[in-house]
């Protein structure tokens, strides 16, 4: 039954189509992308490798015990806050996740609706990256408050004192924003999953797997009322995905716009920071991807061309990151306000002037390589300009928020924020929970949506009965 | 025998008794029995003095119930309840109890805030002629002694815990012996002594021991003020200066405004003199030292001056006075002619002219400023003089030099020290510590176990002068009661008990004691009426010292000529922790000191320049060196530090003091010879030993050119400071149209105010924008404040703000909630100090209370930013929203558990927990209960009725609070004044709390210089 070709989002037929060819190496059958990829979880014998990737992760992610453990038994003082800096690596680490996520976002919804077939093999892993992503990000906003445990007093409840949420704060919007991006991102992984753990179960060979297998597939049996339902849910989550993509970076943008903080106070933040968020996710995607690609022989699949396209975002929106950085200065200049000129004068000459070339290198010059045909193309330099982006956009933000901070109206105030080993210990905590969300995703979910493969697969153009509704479709949709 | 036979026997008896009674019980065969019947388990055990002390202990407890009744401790005398309630005293409201402060040489006057028996917090007496109504921060910080849990609680012997009747035992019988030869080998040692009945009772012992002596040896005294006097009249005065009267003050190294027994009158005095359209005009300070100090940083025109050159300059400007030309004393003044000018300038304020020397500087200054006064003829005009204060005064290095000699030859068989902690701070050459070894009989009796103690037989606990009956004399020989607000928490006895105990006559309480000095003076029949005036007021009335006239002061002849050259170390008492006595005092450690702001620690402060020489920087650990001492100091870079001076502060580096005080700073004391007691020439500091982190509340020095503390000269016409309200046109209309003050529409004022700009209408339930209501506001005179930093633990102890140690305070979490901001500027080539003090400003258009998630921090009607810590959960999203930086974050659990501490807080304020945002309140809890009290007697709120805690202490009035709604009211008018202004009021916050720029009366002939 699950041979039977889905009708989402076929694209034009790849055979036909030399483009298409370069999204999946030629030769693939139906057959032989599902079992290959099937064969990761079920059959393949877990290799040594990935026991020695999941547990130097899942050691890291023990730093959590201990990091979360002291601050909540101590305070928030085991941190390296001060007044002024009031905020800095929990929400460094926050924003920096939450920007991770928005890549997944991007290439599983609006890349969906704008038909980017290629997509296809990384958009699972994206979007698993995105909700592990998210995972870590919301820790950090429940964790840097005084009070942890009075986390819902920042939720519209009914309440015996009376209280409500204040919403003028951006805090309130970004638990919005947040919770949100986290449901529909979680629901559209798992919805765009069901299919294939349909798959997974028919071919799982041990009983619990089958059964474990069997109820995350809620009883998908691949009918034609199936599909056609999945097919709508999935566009709609797309459609709903959608504006998240820009929404939820916007809002976490007004946590500092909305301030009065100079270097926070600036229209340009919600756009700067929505093409940040991209550039940061693409440059994970590929963090990830690179190695998947390698280890587990994806090659087929994650073609140079998959590659090639996610360097050519990420040189995109890193320009738009760089002319977001010309405007901050610029209109901080034009502004004429002395506070503002102290605060670009503060991140070019201040304290923290090392973090600030830091960020340009990695930010704005090392994307420039990616002009470079052969450096887009190449998976070293291409892994290189990635970690580079990586390690930028946590920069970034901890310009915005600890360099402001550090030195704002009254030089009376001014202090320098040194991170302390619990600051290292929860984010390193987060790096290792996420790396082990994904070694496990990697060795228990098919990393690349089998169905939405096939669809590129030659045969996909035969023995697909809806081929003319499809064509009719996709020219009512260009129409 | 049974159990109600053994708690019939037990019954009555306590403490020691008690134990005594049950161990008495043990040995009998009928209670073994007994035991043996209803435990027969632990009765194997009870042969064995082990197991029976162990059965003994647990039973203890339940067969103590017997003998007390109940669990709580109530005495065995008849008590009566509350029936009906004493009268005035309302639960839940606080009274006030007038009484004096012995500290500096003198009593300071205070009221004390009671909470139902807990005294809580110390504010200024009105009444008291040193006080005014103010304090100083030492003053406030005294409370939290009381509560110390690190003071000394029992009698210790060799340091082991021992009994008050088995030190008196001793004591007799020594004092038998002693009594028998008259008293030859006993020696009382105490500090400085103003109170009446302690002399009266020494010198009652001395009568009757006439061979006994009495030493007195304080590290801050007055030997060269009176050696001074002696030099110049042939006999001891006091100088009394009458600031308010003086239009030129001239401060020859003399912190006048924060050293000694009348530094807050003087400070009040002073700052009254400050008002530029006061009616007797502004007064000019010159300022001539060697370190920037509070004095130095309100001078009009402030020189840096190695204090060995001081007494030159005394010279040279004396000379110049009476017309001969100084301008040849090269080095001396900045320029070439200043001395002159400056001599013009006191010639013309002759009578009005004022001269003040540090206890710092030599007898022969003292002596040429009584002869500059003579020669000004301002005594009788500002400065009078009066028998000296202390009813002994000695020379107090030589006095406790004759102790060391006596002790070292063997003839002191029994010392006893009256407080003081002499270990630590008597000279180093006169050899107390190894000398005292050679007493055969020692005593020392204080607040503390210090280093004295622990070399000492017989420690004996102080009872804290909140606990005892004294009396001291204040800076003008006023007398003031000492009274007890609450029995002594622990074993402690005062000083005129201890003495009486001497005088064999133990237990002859304080009070008595006190009594019988005055009754001696005022007669019996009029003594109860006396004494009750005195006790309520707090002063004695009548008791002021008569000025008197010593005659014509001689000039004394040269000192040691030519000062040495190369580097000098000034010493100085510390200004939080003084000379060590307040270092276990958490308020006062985390207190900054003004000028550096540092706290926890003292360090040696250099100038700029001399850092460079010496190549070291702020931090660096130099060897100092002098001719027989070695010392390692950290460093401190503070500009308008003379040129090759070191300056340290006394105090520090406590070896037995309690927690909080060891481990912090350096020894100074270490380098303080008799005959160098604060000049200290020749010293060699050698960079290279390591670094000391140094903790200071501020880090930055400079204002960035920003629009903060203005500074305008009081001649000219006002005009809107620097860029601030023209450039951004929200502000400070007077000042940038310059309108008259009142031209200004009251009622734009009213409809929302200071001509807004906003699209937004005013909140319809703010009092302002109504007119109706109170709308609090505060308006700091930037003129008059000195930067002491009273305000801070005013604050601290009104408003339960916590300490939070060293670590956290390098961390930038000091709790704060009133700070003063101290920026250096540089201005015709001196180091302007410029001060002030930010609370929060309350902004109409608050920042931090449109980003707070839940609430938490929310506007009143009457304009307070009010924070609901309840509902905080911790963003700390306020505090970086608020430009003024002035909330507090509680990033640990930063109260204190200690229960004796906790004793301390103020009830009206709620005590603040871990992982809540907190700040200035305006003193709400003063505001309400300043409302209940008038909306009883059905009117308004007065005026001036409601005093925030800032305001209350501080010693030159520079902070004023009130109704922005009456347009009579103090803050109203002063808001109208042409010097008022906002800070960051640009941003449009709208705040509040406002400013008034402050003025320099500089001498218009030496900015011609």
């Amino acid at each position: 039954m699950t041979d039977r070709a889905p009708t989402v989002d076929p694209g034009p037929a790849p055979g036909a189509s030399p483009a298409g060819e370069e999204f999946i190496a030629p030769g693939h059958s139906l057959e032989s992308v599902t079992d290959k990829i099937s064969h990761l979880v079920l059959t393949r014998r877990t290799p040594r490798g990935w026991w020695i990737g999941f547990a130097i992760s899942f050691l890291l992610a023990m730093l959590l015990v201990p990091s979360v453990g002291v601050l909540l038994a101590k305070g928030t003082g085991v941190w390296g806050l001060n007044v002024p800096v009031g905020w800095a690596f929990a929400i460094i680490n926050f924003v920096w996740w939450i920007g991770i996520g928005h890549a997944g976002t991007l290439i599983s919804a609006i890349l969906l609706l704008l038909r980017q077939e290629w997509r296809t093999s990384i958009n699972r892993f994206a979007e698993a990256m995105t909700l592990f992503a998210v995972t870590c990000a919301g820790l950090y906003p429940l964790l840097h408050m005084g009070r942890p445990w009075l986390f819902y007093w920042l939720l519209p409840y009914p309440n015996t004192m009376g209280t409500w949420p204040q919403f003028r704060s951006p805090l309130v919007w970004d638990v919005f924003a947040v919770t949100t991006y986290a449901t529909v991102s979680a629901l559209f992984w798992y919805v765009g999953l069901i299919p294939d753990f349909a798959t997974l179960r028919d071919r799982a060979k041990s009983l619990p797997f089958k059964r474990v297998y069997g109820i995350l597939a809620l009883g998908w049996r691949g009918a034609a009322r199936h599909w056609d339902r999945y097919e709508t849910a999935y566009l709609l989550l797309a459609g709903l995905a959608t504006p998240l993509v820009v929404s939820v970076h916007t809002v976490v943008s007004f946590d500092f716009a909305a301030g009065i903080v100079p270097g926070w106070h600036a229209t340009i933040f919600p756009p700067y920071f929505v093409a940040g968020a991209i550039f940061a996710g693409f440059a994970m995607v590929l963090t990830l991807a690179i190695p998947l690609r390698q280890f587990y022989d994806l090659g087929d699949f994650i073609t140079r061309r998959h590659l090639e396209n996610m360097g050519k975002v990420l040189l995109a929106t890193g320009l738009i990151v760089a002319y977001g950085y010309a405007m901050e200065f610029f209109f901080g200049w034009y502004s004429g306000s002395e506070y503002e000129h102290s605060m670009l004068s503060n991140r070019l000459s201040g304290p923290y002037r090392n973090y600030f070339f830091a960020l340009m290198v990695c930010n704005v010059l090392a994307p420039q390589l990616l002009w470079i045909k052969r450096c887009r193309t190449h998976m070293g330099w291409l892994f290189l300009v990635a970690m580079f982006v990586n390690v930028g956009m946590w920069l970034e933000r901890f310009v915005i928020v600890v360099v402001s901070l550090s030195r704002d109206f009254l030089p009376s105030s001014w202090d320098l924020y040194e991170p302390t080993k619990w600051d290292w210990g929860l984010y390193v905590g987060t790096i290792g929970l996420f790396l082990t969300l994904i070694f496990l995703f990697i060795r228990f979910l098919p990393v690349i949506s089998i169905f939405e493969m096939r669809t590129l697969a030659p045969q996909s153009s035969e023995g697909n009965g809806d081929e003319a509704d499809e064509a009719a479709d996709r020219e009512g949709g260009a129409s | 025998m049974d159990l109600q036979l053994v708690r019939d026997r037990l019954a009555g008896k306590r403490g020691r008794d008690y134990w005594q009674a049950l161990d008495q019980l043990a040995e009998e065969e009928p209670f073994r029995e007994w035991v043996r019947g209803e435990w027969p388990s632990v009765a194997e055990g009870f042969l064995d003095p082990v197991g029976r002390r162990g059965f003994l202990k647990t039973m203890g407890a339940s067969l103590a119930l017997a003998g007390l009744g109940a669990c709580t401790r109530q005495p065995r005398e008849a008590i009566l309840p509350y029936a009906r309630d004493p009268e005035d005293m309302i639960p839940g409201r606080p009274e006030y109890f007038a009484t004096s402060i012995p500290l500096m040489g003198a009593g300071l006057g205070v009221l004390v805030e009671s909470h139902m028996g807990r005294p809580t917090k110390i504010e200024g007496n009105p009444d008291h002629p040193s006080s005014l109504g103010a304090a100083d921060a030492i003053a406030q910080a005294a409370v939290l002694d009381l509560y110390d849990p690190d003071r000394s609680q029992v009698v210790l012997r060799a340091g082991r815990i021992d009994s008050m009747s088995n030190f008196l035992g001793d004591l007799r019988q020594q004092l038998d012996v002693q009594r028998s030869k008259g008293g030859i080998g006993l020696r009382v040692l105490t500090g400085t002594v103003t109170s009446p009945t302690l002399a009266r009772q020494l010198r009652e012992l001395r009568a009757e021991l006439p061979q006994m002596k009495w030493h007195q040896w304080e590290p801050v005294n007055r030997d060269a003020a009176r050696a001074g006097a002696l030099a110049a009249f042939g006999r001891d005065v006091a100088t009394r200066y009458d600031l308010s009267r003086a239009d030129v003050v001239v401060a020859l190294d003399a912190d006048f405004l924060a050293v000694g027994p009348a530094r807050v009158r003087h400070a009040r005095d002073f700052a009254a003199r400050r008002d530029r359209d006061g009616e007797a005009g502004m007064n000019r300070l010159y300022a001539v030292e060697p370190r920037p100090t509070v004095t130095g940083a309100q001078a009009d025109h402030r020189v840096p001056l190695r204090a060995s050159r001081v007494p030159a300059f005394a010279r040279a400007l004396l000379a110049a006075v009476r017309g001969a030309d100084a301008g040849d004393l090269a080095g001396l003044g900045p320029k070439p002619g200043w001395i002159a000018a400056l001599a013009r300038d006191l010639r013309r304020a002759g009578p009005r002219a004022a001269v003040l020397a540090g206890e710092g500087q030599p007898p022969e200054v003292h002596a040429l400023v009584h002869v500059l006064h003579a020669e000004l003829g301002s005594v009788g005009t500002t400065v009078e003089l009066t028998d000296p204060v202390e009813p002994e005064p000695v020379d107090q290095a030589a006095s406790v030099r004759e102790l060391c000699d006596d002790m070292r030859a063997g003839a002191v068989e029994v010392l006893v020290m009256l407080g003081g902690n002499p270990v630590y701070d008597a000279p180093y050459d006169v050899g107390f510590e190894a000398a005292l070894d050679r007493v055969p009989f020692r005593v020392h009796w204080g607040l503390q176990e210090d280093e004295t103690s622990q070399r000492c037989h017989w420690h004996v606990p102080a009872a804290h002068f909140l606990e005892a009956w004294s009396d001291a004399r204040a800076h003008d020989g006023t007398v003031g009661i000492v009274q007890p607000l609450i029995a002594p928490l622990y074993a402690g006895i005062s000083d005129h008990e201890m003495v009486a105990a001497l005088a064999g006559r133990p237990g002859v309480t304080g009070y008595e004691l006190v009594r019988e000095t005055w009754a001696a003076e005022v007669g019996d029949a009029e003594l109860e009426l006396w004494w009750q005036r005195a006790l309520h007021d707090g002063v004695a009335a009548g008791t002021r010292l008569d000025p008197v006239d010593p005659g014509a002061p001689r000039e004394p002849g040269a000192g040691q000529g030519v000062a040495p050259e190369g580097l000098e170390l000034v010493l100085y008492p510390d200004p939080t922790v003084w000379d060590g006595r307040f270092a276990n005092n958490g308020w006062l450690q985390e207190c900054p000191k003004p000028i550096t702001l540092q706290t926890w620690d003292n360090a040696a402060l250099v100038a700029p320049a001399t850092a460079e020489r010496l190549g070291v920087e702020t931090g660096d650990v130099v060897r100092l060196r002098t001719t027989e001492r070695l010392l390692d100091v950290p460093v401190m870079v503070v500009p308008g530090v003379a040129g090759d001076v070191l300056a340290l502060s006394l105090g520090y580096g406590r070896r037995h003091a309690g927690r909080l005080a060891e481990g912090a700073g350096v020894d100074a004391f270490q380098l303080r010879a008799a005959d160098a007691a604060w000049v200290v020439p020749g010293v060699e500091a050698r960079a290279g030993h390591g670094r000391r982190k140094l903790v200071t509340t501020q880090d930055h020095h400079s204002m960035e050119g920003r629009d903060l503390v203005r500074v305008q000269p009081a001649a000219a016409p006002l005009v809107a400071a620097r860029h601030g309200a023209d450039e951004h046109g929200s502000g400070d209309a007077h000042a940038a149209e310059g309108h008259a003050p009142g031209e200004h529409g009251a009622a734009a004022e009213a409809a929302g105010g200071h001509g807004d700009t906003s699209i937004y209408p005013p909140h319809p339930l703010d009092n302002r924008a109504t007119g109706e209501g109170y709308a609090w506001g505060m308006v700091i005179d930037l003129n008059a404040c000195l930067g002491c930093n009273a305000c801070q633990v005013a604050c601290q102890s009104e408003n339960n703000v916590p300490v939070v140690g060293r670590e956290e305070v390098a961390l930038g979490r000091e709790m704060h909630w009133i700070r003063v901001d101290r920026y250096f500027e540089e201005q015709e080539g001196e180091t302007r100090v410029l001060n002030q003090p930010v609370p929060c400003m309350h902004c109409e258009n608050a920042p931090c209370e449109v980003v707070c998630p839940v609430g938490a921090t929310v506007h009143g009607p009457e304009g307070l930013n009010e924070m609901v810590y309840n509902r905080c959960v911790g963003t700390r999203y306020c505090s970086n929203n608020c430009p003024y930086k002035v909330r507090r974050f509680n990033f640990y659990r930063y109260v204190d558990d200690e229960p004796s501490v906790a004793l301390q807080r103020n009830p009206d304020v709620t005590v603040r927990t871990r992982g809540v945002m907190e700040k200035c309140t305006y003193c709400v809890q003063r505001i309400n209960q300043g409302r209940i009290g008038a909306k009883r007697e059905d009117r308004e709120l007065r005026d001036g009725e409601v005093q925030t805690a800032c305001q209350a202490t501080c010693p030159a009035s520079a902070i004023h609070f009130g109704d922005l709604n009456d347009p009579g009211s103090r803050v109203s008018r002063l808001r109208e004044r042409p010097e008022h202004y906002a800070i960051l009021e640009e941003l449009n916050t709208k705040p509040r709390t406002t400013y008034l720029a402050r003025f320099t009366n500089r001498n218009p002939e030496i900015e011609a210089l």
